[in-house]
């Protein structure tokens, strides 16, 4: 039986809803796990300012973790993502807790704290670049108000000045943090804390028993997009210190363009990349499919 | 973020009250302090931030810096201001935005409403892409956009944001279409109603409310990126690199007030769409913590 064109209509409304899906979906296989596949390939080949295709094995990998600027940028990113973790974590609770005493003028500070998350880092880097600066920021200012012993020269020392990425990491994002602990703060069932109160709990054991365990969703999305952006700090890092003085705040992210684009190492430059995403991936899979799964049901 | 406060059941007193006022305006402080280091310092002649303080409000108001950042500050080694880098940015982020948030839309409708087997997966697969970290794709991208004739070009940005940000409204409209009751999209089925007529006839008129919150962040991602633009920008280097290309600059006087200007030039789309759309703006965001 020959189809009818009714038949054809049908079996296009049946397949329509793939092909509109297909272009994206195409699109991220090859431009996403095609180009991560390309990168893996390349950490094992010998390329320098172009990509080769001769075998090294895994040479690449042998000579990133015996460079010193490398090893630099992992103890950097592990300090840096400690505490720039952390710190968000303990100010965006603190908010969020004292915002929600039923404080008047919420509606001013919630918009305050969260600001900073829609301007770009670079713009981040500039303020705070120049408020640090010790000739014409924070350490002149106080000097002029007359505390002449002040002295905070940060961004300039090697050993402190991956503690000013810290700063005005933490300036950007622990609002954003805040919101997240407040939107799970209101989340929680009134009746639980009348209940505890009743039988006497205090406020302070009423928040370490009751309310931050109940929080721990809030903890855990804080944690895995907190970390995340730790990894991928770039622009920060640039906008900011440049990875200086010298190569005090070299990370991964800088590290890896660095090697890649200005040094000519490339095959250097995709192993570091790969193991940039290796370190993400074990957070961010696990999560995701756990979130993924969750909401199959 | 729900806007309601609701009746904590903590009670608090007179002096712990008053400090968590102190505190909370205490940060309130810290998180203005570079807004307003920027802002005064902006409008003051240079010798008044070298000589002076730079929390002081400007003796000689000045709009100088604003003027050279926008149209005669050095920007790498042409005298041209941030203006063209800015008509960039736009040229790149209006279509990048578009794009990227049509498409997520007619996604998120696919994957909730015309589901198939491993639909899960195919959409697991598209949300991870919103996190890897850009660096594993920075090479092969180079190669490939070199090899379409689109490096270094707006195109190319455009080409770039599209596919690294269709992850991301994906995730948005799916999860907002998911609670959209799929009986409606039966009825309309079995009253004859094609794939592209229930969508724009019953799913795209409720779609505001997510398409504004897509767009938003759509907006804000691909605004605030550098790390694409310094790599693939070439003569069309965005914004962000070339705010960065006149603060880094080794060359001269160092113009601080013209930075600020600059830095406030490139922050001012993204901190108006923050002002006038917030709820929106916090939406997308806790909605990119996947937890929709």
């Amino acid at each position: 039986m020959a189809p009818t064109e009714a038949d054809f209509r049908t079996k296009l409304q049946d397949w329509l809803p793939k092909l509109v899906l297909a272009p994206s979906f195409a699109v991220t296989l090859l431009f996403v796990y095609g180009f991560i596949l390309f990168t893996v390939v390349l950490s094992f080949t010998g390329s320098k300012m172009l990509p080769k295709y001769d075998w090294v094995g895994f040479e690449n990998y042998q000579k990133l973790f015996a460079l010193p600027a490398w090893n630099t940028a992992i103890i950097n990113i592990a300090i840096f993502a400690t505490l720039y973790i952390v710190i968000c974590t303990l100010i965006g609770l603190m908010l969020a807790i004292f915002l929600d005493q039923k404080i008047r003028g919420e509606g001013v500070l919630r918009p305050i704290y969260l600001y900073p998350m829609a301007l770009s880092f670079i713009v981040t880097g500039t303020a705070w670049k120049w408020f640090l600066d010790p000739g014409i920021g924070l350490e002149k200012i106080m000097h002029l108000w007359g505390w002449e012993s002040f002295s905070f020269t940060w961004i300039k020392d090697g050993e402190m000045a991956l503690y000013t990425i810290v700063i005005a990491a933490v300036w950007q994002t622990s609002g954003f943090v805040m919101a997240m602990f407040l939107a799970g703060l209101r989340g929680i069932d009134n009746e639980i804390l009348k209940a505890a109160q009743i039988d006497g709990a205090s406020n302070w054991q009423l928040y370490r028993r009751i309310v931050i365990p109940l929080l721990r969703p809030a903890f855990l999305s804080a944690f895995v997009i907190l970390s995340h952006l730790a990894i991928k700090s770039y622009d920060l890092v640039i906008a900011l210190t440049g990875g200086g003085p010298g190569r005090a705040t070299e990370m991964p992210a800088t590290f890896m363009y660095s090697y890649t684009f200005t040094r000519n190492q490339m095959g250097i430059g995709a192993s570091s990349a790969v193991i940039m995403l290796m370190t993400i991936a074990a957070i961010m899979v696990p999560y995701l499919y756990a979130e993924l799964k969750e909401k199959k049901v | 973020m729900s806007a309601v406060t609701q009746d904590t059941a903590v009670s608090t007193g007179r002096a712990t009250r008053a400090f968590l006022y102190l505190i909370l305006i205490l940060f309130a402080l810290f998180y203005l302090l570079p807004l307003y280091v920027m802002g005064v310092n902006s409008l003051k002649p240079l010798p008044e931030i070298t000589g002076g303080n730079m929390m002081a409000l400007p003796s000689t108001w000045t709009l100088d810096p604003w003027r050279s950042a926008w149209s005669t500050a050095q920007i790498g080694v042409e005298p041209t201001g941030l203006k063209p880098y800015f008509l960039n940015s736009i040229l790149m982020v209006v279509p990048a935005v578009a794009i990227s948030t049509i498409v997520g839309a007619l996604n998120g409708y696919v994957l909730t409403k015309w589901r198939f087997r491993y639909d899960t997966w195919v959409f697991g697969l598209m949300l991870f892409s919103c996190f890897i970290p850009f660096q594993i794709v920075l090479i092969p991208m180079a190669v490939v956009l070199g090899k379409l004739g689109l490096a270094g070009s707006v195109p190319g940005l455009i080409l770039v944001h599209v596919v690294y940000g269709i992850g991301f409204t994906t995730l948005y409209f799916r999860n907002y279409y998911a609670s959209f009751p799929t009986e409606l999209i039966r009825a309309a089925q079995i009253d004859g109603a094609g794939f592209f007529r229930i969508f724009w006839r019953i799913l795209l008129p409720v779609s505001g409310p997510i398409a504004v919150v897509s767009v938003i962040w759509q907006f804000t991602n691909i605004w605030n990126d550098f790390l694409f633009g310094v790599s693939f920008g070439g003569t069309s280097q965005p914004m962000t690199v070339a705010l960065n290309n006149l603060v880094q600059s080794s060359t001269g006087v160092k113009e601080y007030n013209v930075h600020f200007a600059g830095a406030i030039l490139a922050a001012l789309p993204t901190l108006f769409v923050y002002i006038v759309a917030g709820r929106y703006f916090v939406r997308g965001l806790m909605a990119g913590s996947v937890k929709g």
